[in-house]
């Protein structure tokens, strides 16, 4: 089966803190249609995000799809709080970059 | 009332604000002009060292313009999380800066601060009652967390900001607030549903960022009803799309479904975003939820060192390719001349921008693959002193160190400074991040009320 990268279907692909100990992703789809197939494929899931993250499932908090505004929504444990003295991203803005590895399968 | 009618001017006090949304905004006719002065992304230094993450000329300059804005429309200002961290250094920093344009501009009015510092003994005696419980993805509290912490501030909901808007107060300037409830808290008095108007508050305290093209620098507009709410952009080149608000409530959240505050849960389920115009969104459904138990969450920093840097950059390859391998000799040599000197003194960081700087041990691939790497030699130590000594010995022990097949021989490293090493200062962490329950939501927001009388 062909894939597509999750970049060319997603309009918004960003992470953020929630608060100083949680770090939580957004992937918001270009359209209803797309966020509802990959909602039904289910590719975005606990594993995928350990996989991606190289993190143990304990570090996943959730993965929660959103219809409303066609997103899908992760939070996972932050690997420090926020600034501790090994800190590399104090608001955390710039930890989505191993989500763009996504790819969904794609007949068309 | 039928309707209540709110300008958020920017996402944090001190961000700025185009003058010309802030106008259509008072043309639109207020009843109440919020914003939001703080945060905790900016991380935990701010609330340990007592100082703003803002810049004190821009907070004057937006607090200038709001200001005279609400004395001569008569409508209250309420600003949460004063100074940033929103503990007393910061509550007064705002004050001082409120006092000194009151001064000069002529400006009259009554000010009611409220403070947000909770004293230890107090968070002692929760722990023993067993009414504090972490967040998720924070430890259990102990006491020697309480007695290593520096400040500690708790997060107020609309309670406070209703008895300071009891008592008569046009300016209201609140230590720690949930942000939320600052922009939720007149409309809530008034008798507007809770849900709806803390749903508000979640979008207006971004300002415009909930807007498309978003921005933390312009102005939001929301205006509540019996049943709804509307939120629209002032600057004509935004618009809110259903999307970009729904969107908005995923933003910086771990549910989107749920917002947790001070007392409560606002309920998302059946929210429906729809589109008035082009420009404005109307909300509606949002569900309140009381807590049968009153928590507040409680923020605390401990201090853990001070910081010394050095900023620089490799680009020799033969370098590059066996990095790892020289800052580890490096470390052994630091450890070994600083032998008297006990090792948890102090904590030396390699930090590599071009492998795992970013990330970190998050990083799945520390891979290098670029032309050239940035170094930042990080040391925390337990004094400044210290801190200075072992960065300064690091630099210059790396600059000169002979590695394998070394062919340039004159020096390591390019620093783009001198000085090339850089005093950061003190080094906090956040060690309280808990909920606290509380009888009364009242009870340690202890408000004051002064009159200020501006000079001319």
């Amino acid at each position: 089966m062909k894939t597509k990268p999750i970049m060319e279907l997603a309009e918004v692909i960003r992470s953020k803190n929630a608060g100083p100990y949680q770090l939580t992703f957004d992937i918001i789809f270009k359209d209803f249609n797309v966020y509802k197939k990959i909602k039904k494929l289910n590719i975005i899931n606990e594993d995928k995000i350990c996989e991606l993250y190289k993190i143990p499932k304990e570090g996943v908090i959730s993965v929660i799809p959103y219809d409303t505004a066609k997103a899908i929504k992760i939070t996972i444990v932050r690997p420090w709080p926020s600034g501790a003295i090994e800190e590399t991203d104090v608001y955390g803005a710039q930890q989505h970059t191993p989500l763009l590895k996504i790819k969904v399968p794609w007949d068309e | 009332m039928e309707e209540l009618r709110i300008l958020s001017p920017t996402a944090i006090l001190g961000y700025g604000f185009p003058k010309r949304s802030f106008q259509r905004g008072l043309e639109l006719r207020p009843n109440v002009i919020c914003v939001d002065a703080g945060s905790t992304d900016a991380g935990p230094y701010y609330l340990g060292a007592g100082v703003s993450f803002t810049n004190r000329n821009t907070v004057k300059r937006d607090l200038k313009l709001l200001l005279n804005a609400v004395i001569s429309k008569g409508i209250p200002l309420l600003i949460g999380s004063a100074g940033g961290a929103g503990a007393a250094p910061h509550l007064k920093w705002c004050k001082d800066i409120v006092k000194e344009i009151a001064e000069e501009e002529g400006l009259s009015f009554r000010v009611a601060t409220i403070s947000a510092d909770i004293s230890k003994e107090w968070v002692k005696e929760k722990i023993k009652n067993k009414e504090i419980t972490p967040l998720k993805a924070v430890p259990e509290i102990k006491e020697e967390d309480v007695d290593e912490a520096i400040r500690i501030v708790a997060q107020m909901g609309v309670e406070p900001f209703i008895s300071a808007l009891e008592k008569k107060a046009q300016v209201i300037l609140a230590g720690r607030a949930n942000d939320p409830a600052v922009f939720a808290a007149l409309a809530i008095k008034k008798g507007f549903d809770p849900g709806l108007a803390l749903h508000m508050g979640k979008i207006l305290e971004c300002a415009a960022i909930a807007a498309e093209p978003g921005s933390g620098r312009d102005c939001m507009f929301g205006v509540i009803r019996d049943d709804h709410f509307e939120v629209e952009p002032l600057n004509l080149e935004r618009r809110c799309t259903a999307t970009s608000i729904a969107a908005h409530t995923l933003y910086e959240k771990d549910n989107p479904y749920e917002l947790y505050g001070p007392g409560g849960i606002v309920d998302l389920r059946k929210c429906v975003f729809e589109e008035v115009n082009s420009r404005c969104v109307k909300v509606s459904g949002t569900k309140y939820k009381p807590n049968s138990e009153y928590y507040i969450k409680l923020e605390g920093v401990k201090k853990v060192g001070s910081r010394t840097i050095c900023i620089a950059g490799v680009k020799d390859p033969i370098m590059i390719k066996q990095i790892e391998g020289i800052l580890n000799e490096i470390k052994k040599t630091i450890t070994k001349n600083f032998g008297e000197i006990r090792k948890s003194n102090y904590n030396i960081n390699f930090r590599i921008y071009g492998r795992n700087g970013v990330m970190g041990k998050l990083e799945p691939e520390p891979i290098i693959k670029s032309h050239e790497i940035g170094i930042v030699i990080d040391v925390v130590a337990q004094t400044q002193e210290l801190a200075d000594t072992i960065c300064s010995f690091a630099r210059s022990t790396l600059l000169h160190h002979g590695y394998t097949g070394r062919i340039a021989t004159a020096g390591n490293l390019a620093f783009p400074y001198s000085p090339s090493d850089i005093k950061v200062g003190e080094v906090y962490e956040f060690n309280i991040y808990h909920l606290a329950k509380v009888e009364n939501p009242n009870e340690i927001f202890p408000i004051k009320l002064e009159e200020v009388k501006g000079g001319k």
